[in-house]
């Protein structure tokens, strides 16, 4: 019998394989930040271990920094402990770390692509739940604990249990391709299946509505891959795949001999056969929002807040939820989606801050304002994508338009640094969770694509994108 | 890591679903960098409000729970974010068991790192169990539940299971394949970064 991409993938990392329980999984790239770290190298410390390969592990700070002005010093004394504490301890066990002056930093997994470390058929490991982000590049990737974390560091390898194969199918072409994005057909499938609907399965994207989409999109939608539960998501690799890695700083020196490889290697065969199967028809999605607490929780903008009774389908425990994710969210049924005002725009993190997402955005803004009622910001998912931005003008479109154009990092999607949602605000949110308090305490996070998302800072409420000027 | 000892006590009954990683741990209290004291921001936002006065409804609050071990829970217990800071949390602020019908993958694997052992079981023997007033008996060996009324057996991988009893130090056990993880590197197609 065949196999799935993703078992070939697991097969060739194979260093010991039980009869019964875990196997041994090579590590070919690390990822480290500055969150998730610093119990991992007290461990090493602690057991006089070291950093098995430092040439295979790369750090940055992305989640705790500030977004405003670098050149003045961090506010935030336990977020400058946690920062320095990542520098000295690359300095000790001789990592290299993109730093928050280094025009390489960035969000990690918006990095990683961008350099090229990211590369097909690897596995690649961060202590971050959206590492499945690299899945898009036809790598085995996702997030670990900081336990495994420092086994990584110590060992180059994690003990795994077999997840099983998931197809998802996309199928169709979408009508609007700059209206309904990869964010949409993400969330859709999210609603579809649930926020447990992958648990214990490795997601395969296959068909047409995926090879269509651009390497930027396929991140997006591998980056939420976790939020059905599934720990990866990944998509084959094609021509657009080795073409974007192709020339970037740390891409290898025998790329087109990989390339070669790669491109025998890295398909699920025919007869392969796959656990779970879904497949999503997108000739005819809407942009998605999400009203509730989790990204299941999401409609099409043409519709209306469901009931709670609507929404569970007779699950009482669904139903308790959604009356909890009402309430929490000030939301009453049958609330038309564009009916809903928002306080805040945020246009970041590691699902949608890439520059294509900016320039989807900018497009939607034109010579536009945001809404007097509306404070928007949009914060690059890198220094890189920053300065690309700035090199096409992008940065003056959203300024003229009144938004806060930031430095790169986290930011808002998870509001570790300064940039939180006060009490009570509803912020319309290019990231990937809307779980309670994530984006600030008592804050009220609705997921959109960027375009969504921009459309809403200039009306001051939802809008259907597809009913604008996109060209 | 301390080996897991059997447990007796009351359950903590947390009727929700989908409690994610979030809920467990609010991102504000992710800057520290070490493992112990996370106990106090279990479920921060959960047990206090805007302005840090408790919240008298919800469960953690209610003193009769201040002793349990065993918190009984919904579906997808642990979802979202990777943070590891979740399970110290659960662990420092006393619970020692989780039993839900389902659990993310991330929180689930991070338990056995720290000796908390998640337990999950059938939708409606978690529901039986979250109306148990009488302390409860946790048999990590012999996978046994007992309560007032019955014995429930539950399903444990033997790896993991050796894991928590024994309390294993998980690289030591890794770097006795130190040979073999030579030998694949050598062989190895994807090139170091750097």
């Amino acid at each position: 019998m065949g196999k799935t991409l993703f078992e070939k993938i697991w097969d060739s990392h194979v260093v010991v394989e039980k009869q019964n329980g875990p196997s041994l999984i090579y590590v070919d790239r690390h990822l480290v930040h500055e969150v998730t770290s610093p119990q991992a190298f007290d461990g090493l410390r602690v057991n006089k271990r070291k950093v098995r390969r430092t040439d295979l592990t790369i750090a940055t700070m992305d989640h705790n920094v500030p977004t405003n002005n670098r050149a003045l010093p961090i506010l935030d004394q336990t977020s400058a402990v946690q920062i320095r504490t990542l520098e000295k301890n690359c300095k000790d066990f001789g990592i290299k770390l993109f730093d928050i002056n280094s025009p390489n930093q960035g969000i990690v997994h918006v990095i990683g692509p961008q350099l090229g470390i990211t590369l097909p058929g690897s596995t690649i490991v961060c202590g971050d739940s959206h590492t499945s982000t690299h899945g898009a590049f036809g790598a085995l990737a996702f997030g670990i604990g900081t336990s495994d974390v420092e086994h990584v560091l110590a060992s180059q390898t994690l003990w795994l249990e077999k997840p099983k194969p998931f197809e998802i199918r996309i199928e169709g072409k979408r009508k609007n391709p700059h209206a309904v994005t990869a964010k949409d057909i993400v969330l859709s499938i999210i609603k579809n299946i649930g926020t447990g609907g992958g648990t214990g399965t490795i997601i395969e994207y296959r068909g047409q509505g995926i090879t269509d989409l651009s390497m930027e999109q396929r991140m997006t939608i591998c980056n939420m891959s976790i939020e059905a539960g599934a720990r990866a998501g990944l998509i084959a690799p094609d021509e657009q795949t080795f073409d974007y890695l192709r020339g970037r700083q740390y891409t290898p020196k025998n790329y087109e001999s990989l390339v070669d490889y790669w491109k025998e290697s890295l398909k699920t065969d025919n007869d392969a056969k796959f656990e779970k199967q879904y497949t999503l028809h997108i000739d005819n999605i809407a942009p998605q929002v999400s009203w509730g607490t989790n990204p299941g929780m999401t409609c099409d903008v043409t519709e209306s807040v469901p009931s709670p009774d609507e929404f569970s389908k007779g699950d009482p425990n669904q139903k308790k939820g959604a009356e909890k994710a009402l309430d929490y969210m000030d939301l009453k049924p049958g609330t038309p989606i564009t009916d809903i005002k928002i306080d805040r725009v945020f246009i970041g993190s590691c699902t949608n801050a890439r520059l294509e997402d900016l320039i989807e955005a900018s497009k939607v803004i034109k010579e536009q304002k945001i809404s007097t009622n509306v404070r928007a910001m949009v914060v690059p998912g890198s220094q890189m994508v920053k300065k690309q931005a700035e090199e096409m003008g992008l940065d003056k479109i959203f300024i003229n338009a009144n938004f806060e154009w930031r430095e790169s990092g986290c930011s808002m999607c998870l509001g570790m640094n300064p940039d939180i949602l006060s009490p009570g605000e509803r912020c319309a949110s290019t990231s990937n969770r809307n779980f309670e308090g994530r984006q600030g305490t008592g804050g009220r996070t609705h997921l959109v694509s960027p375009v969504m998302a921009a459309a809403a800072a200039i009306k001051g409420h939802f809008v259907d994108v597809r009913e604008l000027d996109l060209k | 890591m301390e080996s897991f000892k059997n447990v007796t006590s009351i359950i903590t009954p947390l009727d929700e679903v989908n409690v994610d990683t979030d809920q467990i741990v609010p991102k504000q209290f992710l800057k520290l960098v070490q493992k112990s004291g996370f106990g106090k921001f279990l479920f921060y936002n959960w047990r206090y409000d805007e302005k840090e006065n408790i919240k008298s409804d919800f469960i953690l609050n209610d003193s009769k729970y201040d002793d349990s071990k065993i918190l009984v829970t919904g579906d997808n217990f642990g979802c979202g974010s990777s943070r590891e800071h979740a399970v110290w949390a659960l662990l420092d602020y006393g619970f020692s068991v989780v039993i839900a019908p389902s659990f993310a993958d991330i929180f689930f694997s991070n338990c056995f790192k720290n000796g908390l052992l998640p337990i999950s079981l059938d939708q409606k023997i978690v529901e039986k169990l979250q109306q148990e007033l009488g302390a409860i008996s946790i048999d990590l060996e012999k996978q046994i539940i007992k309560t007032s009324s019955e014995e429930i057996s539950f399903e444990m991988d033997p790896y993991k299971k050796k894991i928590l009893l024994e309390g294993l130090d998980d690289i030591a056990q890794t770097l006795q394949f130190e040979d073999k993880i030579s030998e694949f590197e050598k062989k190895s197609k994807i090139p170091s970064v750097l």
